[in-house]
This record gives C-alpha cells, structure tokens and sequence, in this order.
C-alpha cells in the first residue's frame, strides 16, 4: 500500500521543494519555470493530438492568441497582463470553432497541412497588423506598477504560478481521459469510421476537444507573455512553437498523461544547454537536435518513451488497420 | 491590357512552371503513397543552395548546376525513403507525420547553420541581359526556369502514363500486395517515386536559384506553395499540378502587384484553406 505511493509522493515533493533547493542558482529556477511552461503548453495539444490523434501543427495560433491578448490589453488599455489572459483564452476557443469545423472533416496528413496553413496565414495578417506592433511585436510593463501585474525578477513566483496550472490542467486532463468523452477520443483515434458506426458523434467530441485544447494552449501562450513581458509574431505565432508542443509530447508519449510533461522534462534542458554551450550560432543547431530527435522518435519510438514502461502486450498495428491508416 | 500587367501575369506564368514542377514531386508521392513529404519545400531549398555553391564557387553555369542539383537531390530522396520512409509506413498516424517534418526541421537548420540565415542571391544578369518581346522584357534566368520547369513536368507526366515503369509505378499505387504478385517491387517502384519527386525538385531549385532569393527558411514557404498545387490540382495528378502551378504563379503576381507584396501569400494560403475546406478532393481531383 505504501509502495504505491512511494514515487507520485516522493515526485510531489521534489515537484513542490524545487524551487527552494536552486535558491542559490536562479538559471535552475528559471529553467524550472520554463520545463513547465513548455508542459503546460505541450499538455494542452495532447488533449486533441495525443487523445483524438488529430496532429495539428498549429496551435501556435492559440498560443499567439493568449500571449498577444495579454500584453495588448497592456499597451491599449492599461490592464494588467494577467486580465488579458480570459480574453485570449475567449479568443482562442472562438478561433478553434470557427475553424475546427472546416478542418477537422479533414483526416491525417490533410489535417495537419490545414493547420499549418491556417497558422502561417495568421502569422502573416499579424506580421502585418500595426495595431499589435506588427514585425516588432509589443511589450508588457517594464516595471511592475502592481503586484497585479506579476512581474518579478525571481522566477521562483512564475514556477509556483506554472505548477499550478500545470496540476489543475493535468487534473482536467485526467478527468477527461476517465470520462465517456475520454473513450469517445480514443475510439476515434483508432479508428473514427468504427467510432462513428458505433454511435460516437465524432465530429461533435473531436471540436471540443479541439475547442479546450485551444484554450488551454492560449492560457499557455499568456503565462509566456506574462514571464517574458514580450511577444513578436515569431515568438507567438511562429511555426516552431507549434512544433515544440507536438515533439515534446510525442518525445514523452502522445496520449499519455505524463507524456508532455516527460517530454518537456528532457527537451528543454536540452535546448537552454545548447543555446548557452553554443551561443547565438547556437540557435540553429538546436533545431538541428530537435529534428534529429523527431526523425528518431518517429522511426524508433513511434509510441513515445513512456510506452517503453508500460505494462501488458504492446500494441501494433493489424493489417487492416494499416490499410485504413493509409 | 496594360503592358504592365502583361509583364506581371507572364513572369507569374514562367515561375508557374517551376511550382508546377516541384508541386508535382510532391503529388507523386502523395498518389502512390499516400504520405505527405513535410521537407518537400526543404529539398527544393536544398537544391537551391548546391545550384549556388556550383555557381559560386565552381563557375559553373546552369547546364552544369540543374543536373548536379538533380542528382544530388535523387539521391537524398532515395535514401530518406530507404533509412526513413520505408519504416514509417506501417507507423501510426503521428508517426508518419513526425517523420518527415522532423526531416524537414533536419535540413532547414542545418542550412541555417552552415549558411547563416543571410538571404543569397546571383546577379538577375548573370545568364546575359534580358529578352524583348514587343512591350514585355524578361530576364533571361526566368524565362530559362519557365521554359525548363514545363518540359520537365511534361516529361515526368509522360513518363508515367506512357512507359513501363509509370505502369509499374501505377500498378503498385493502386494496390501494392497484387502488383507484387504480378513480379513488381513495390519497394523499389516507391523508391524510384521518391528519387523522382526529389530529383524534380532539385530541378527546379536549380533553375530559380538564379533568380529567387536562397535562405534556410525559403523552403517554408514553398513547400505550402506545393501544398497548395497540389490541393488545387488534385491529390496524385501531375497534369493537375501543371495547370494549379501556373494558376497559382499568375494569381501570385498579381496579388503582389495589385494588392501589395506582403499580402501575396496571405492571398495564397487563403485560397488553399478555401479549397482544402471545400473541396479537400482538389479542384480537380476525382471524389
């Protein structure tokens, strides 16, 4: 009995002390609070990608979404970024309905092809868009006029904020996952032509999926704004943010709970270690890596590093499940 | 019509011809195989960078660049199909995905990091001065890109409806287990696909390095160039890809010049987000 909770004990522990263990060294903290922002953000796109299997790359509009909402209702209004924060996520579930009933007819490679598009698309009309800075992109107070503003100079206040979010949207993750709505998600999946004979209103659970994701992944994109006090088109919309959510939950394991975060524990060490081992030449090499691990996981681990502890038969494709896959 | 407008929709027609040839590359793959290539766009920038390095650094003119581009660029398609591709099929759905935009990823940075992410550009005179045809003058790079961008996709559009191995090939995209049985190589058969999808890129990054601007990240937007040729033409048709290349070049043009340059791919993804949401078959494609 106590076994079993020896390791999510002793995982909370560590989880909740680690800021004040790296007191003495900020870059750890702050590295801390950027593994769980990149969780945070990557947990978001499992909800559709890993569970319904529908591989979009480009939640970067929602994340764009959340981020601008936050520092534009700065710099228009004079909220603080964190009030921004509901609008963004108001804006990006209206954004996924909107366009998630076109796109989500749309299966595979055509899906994700869409939703590069449509994040391109936006990227652009926001490169071009004065109002929210355009190519500069625009900036959250450089002093904080409030404790409401939340900007601190210490990451140790970010990292709780992070890990707080983190927990409340695995928690609804988890609830979803042990809900009808979590089954239906699976099953379509599979296999949404069985699903949809069976009585699943796919359509209907893959938008709303789609519809929380997007939301979550704006809150993502706010907190971002909110630490960073600065977004441009390249940091918000860019197809880069889309592709580090993905590749950080396929790394853990698409569909999992813990996948994104697992994912995200190994990746983004990985990349703050080679941006300052290889400084600003750096930047590039680090895709480089990051390609490397994709082409890797894809051919390698196609399940993610979790699904190597997982316990019965390991599942692979039948023949007619290929065939349908093709 | 003006004599301006002219000018933009044949230079929208000539770099037509160079979508259409590299869009149907992608759409070979995509009928036998039913794999989108995410590093599509990437091989053609690819090939856009060894066009330069034979230009630059080995004086060489086109009639040495296109055909060094193509091979290199074959074999680089063969052996993503052999070391990646090949492996994926049987994958799951993300599987197949990941694989190649992780390639994709591979190559762009890897450009960006050997590079630099400065663009590079060959003087617009370097192939001599421009033609004059009554009102409209055309630089010679392009009108060589035009010209070599149709017949080349005319050719790969022959080739596989009027020869053996474009049976063969049909053959094993229509149903692989049975061409197998009537002595076909799927294997090889989609191995030659994939050699000459990347070899008709490395064609046409050849022929527009002379004149479009080369940096790691062009690849990006052309490969939804090609995505979109290829929607608008139809999953799987070269001749589909020929007419929505040319299409899209002219539509292109003349979005940049009458709307403005930045919105020309705004005009472009727009249309190829309408036509995937409407007619996810292509415009001319069969349901």
């Amino acid at each position: 009995m106590m076994r079993r909770y020896l390791l999510p004990g002793l995982a909370v522990v560590i989880a909740l002390s680690y800021p004040i263990l790296t007191a003495a060294t900020p870059v750890y903290q702050r590295l801390g609070a950027l593994v769980l922002l990149a969780a945070i953000g990557a947990s978001a796109w499992n909800l559709v990608g890993g569970y319904a299997g529908q591989v979009s790359v480009g939640h970067a509009v929602f994340f764009g979404a959340g981020a601008y909402a936050a520092l534009a209702g700065y710099t228009h209004f004079g909220l603080p970024p964190i009030a921004g924060a509901p609008i963004g996520a108001a804006v990006a579930v209206l954004i996924a309905a909107v366009i998630g009933v076109p796109t989500l007819r749309l299966s595979g490679h055509y899906f994700s092809m869409a939703t590069i598009a449509v994040a391109e698309l936006i990227r652009v009309l926001v490169t071009n868009w004065e109002w929210v800075g355009g190519a500069q992109g625009i900036t959250g107070p450089a002093v904080p006029r409030t404790v409401l503003d939340l900007s601190f100079t210490s990451a140790m206040p970010y990292y709780y904020l992070f890990l707080a979010v983190l927990a409340a949207l695995l928690f609804t993750t988890w609830r979803i996952e042990q809900s009808r709505m979590g089954f239906y998600l699976r099953a379509i999946k599979d296999s949404e032509r069985a699903a949809r004979s069976l009585g699943v209103a796919a359509g209907r659970h893959k938008l709303y999926a789609y519809m929380l994701s997007a939301g979550l992944t704006a809150v993502a994109g706010s907190l971002y704004a909110l630490m960073f006090g600065f977004v441009d088109p390249e940091s918000g919309f860019g197809i880069l943010i889309s592709v580090k959510m993905l590749i950080m939950a396929a790394l853990g394991g698409a569909g999992l709970l813990f996948g994104p975060l697992v994912g995200a524990l190994i990746l983004v060490p990985l990349e703050e270690i080679s941006n300052s081992l290889l400084g600003g030449k750096g930047a590039g090499l680090t895709f480089v890596v990051y390609g490397a691990i994709i082409v890797i996981i894809a051919r390698f681990l196609p399940s993610g590093l979790l699904a190597l502890f997982r316990r019965g038969p390991r599942q692979k494709p039948t023949e007619s499940e290929q065939r349908h896959a093709a | 019509m003006s004599s301006i407008l002219l000018q933009v929709i044949v230079s929208g027609l000539l770099i037509g011809a160079v979508y259409a040839l590299f869009s149907s590359g992608l759409t070979l793959i995509w009928g036998m195989m039913n794999v989108i290539n995410f590093a599509h766009g990437d091989f053609v920038m690819l090939a856009m960078y060894t066009a330069f390095i034979v230009w630059t650094a080995f004086g060489g003119g086109p009639l040495a660049s296109v055909p060094i581009a193509a091979m290199t660029l074959a074999t680089v398609g063969i052996l993503s199909y052999f070391l990646l591709v090949r492996h994926i099929m049987k994958g799951p759905m993300l599987a197949q995905i990941l694989s190649t935009f992780g390639l994709a990823l591979l190559l762009r940075y890897s450009a960006f990091w050997y590079f630099g992410a400065n663009f590079k550009t060959l003087p617009d005179t370097i192939l001599g001065p421009p033609f004059v045809f009554g009102p409209i003058r055309i630089d010679a790079p392009r009108l060589l890109a035009g010209t070599v961008g149709l017949l080349v996709t005319l050719g790969l559009h022959l080739l596989l409806t009027r020869t053996a191995l474009g049976s063969r090939m049909l053959a094993v995209s229509e149903d692989a287990t049975a061409a197998q049985l009537m002595g076909i190589r799927p294997e090889r058969m989609q191995a030659i696909a994939w050699g000459l999808a990347a070899g008709s890129t490395g064609i046409a990054g050849a022929l527009i390095a002379a004149f479009f601007y080369t940096s790691p990240t062009v690849g990006e937007t052309l490969a939804i160039i090609a995505f979109v040729t290829v929607a608008f033409g139809g999953f799987g048709s070269v001749p589909g890809a020929l007419v929505a290349g040319l299409l899209i070049g002219v539509l292109e043009a003349l979005s940049a010049y009458l709307i403005g340059p930045v919105y020309k791919d705004v005009v472009v993804y727009a249309l190829f987000v309408l036509v995937l949401w409407t007619r996810p078959q292509g415009l001319m494609g069969k349901a």
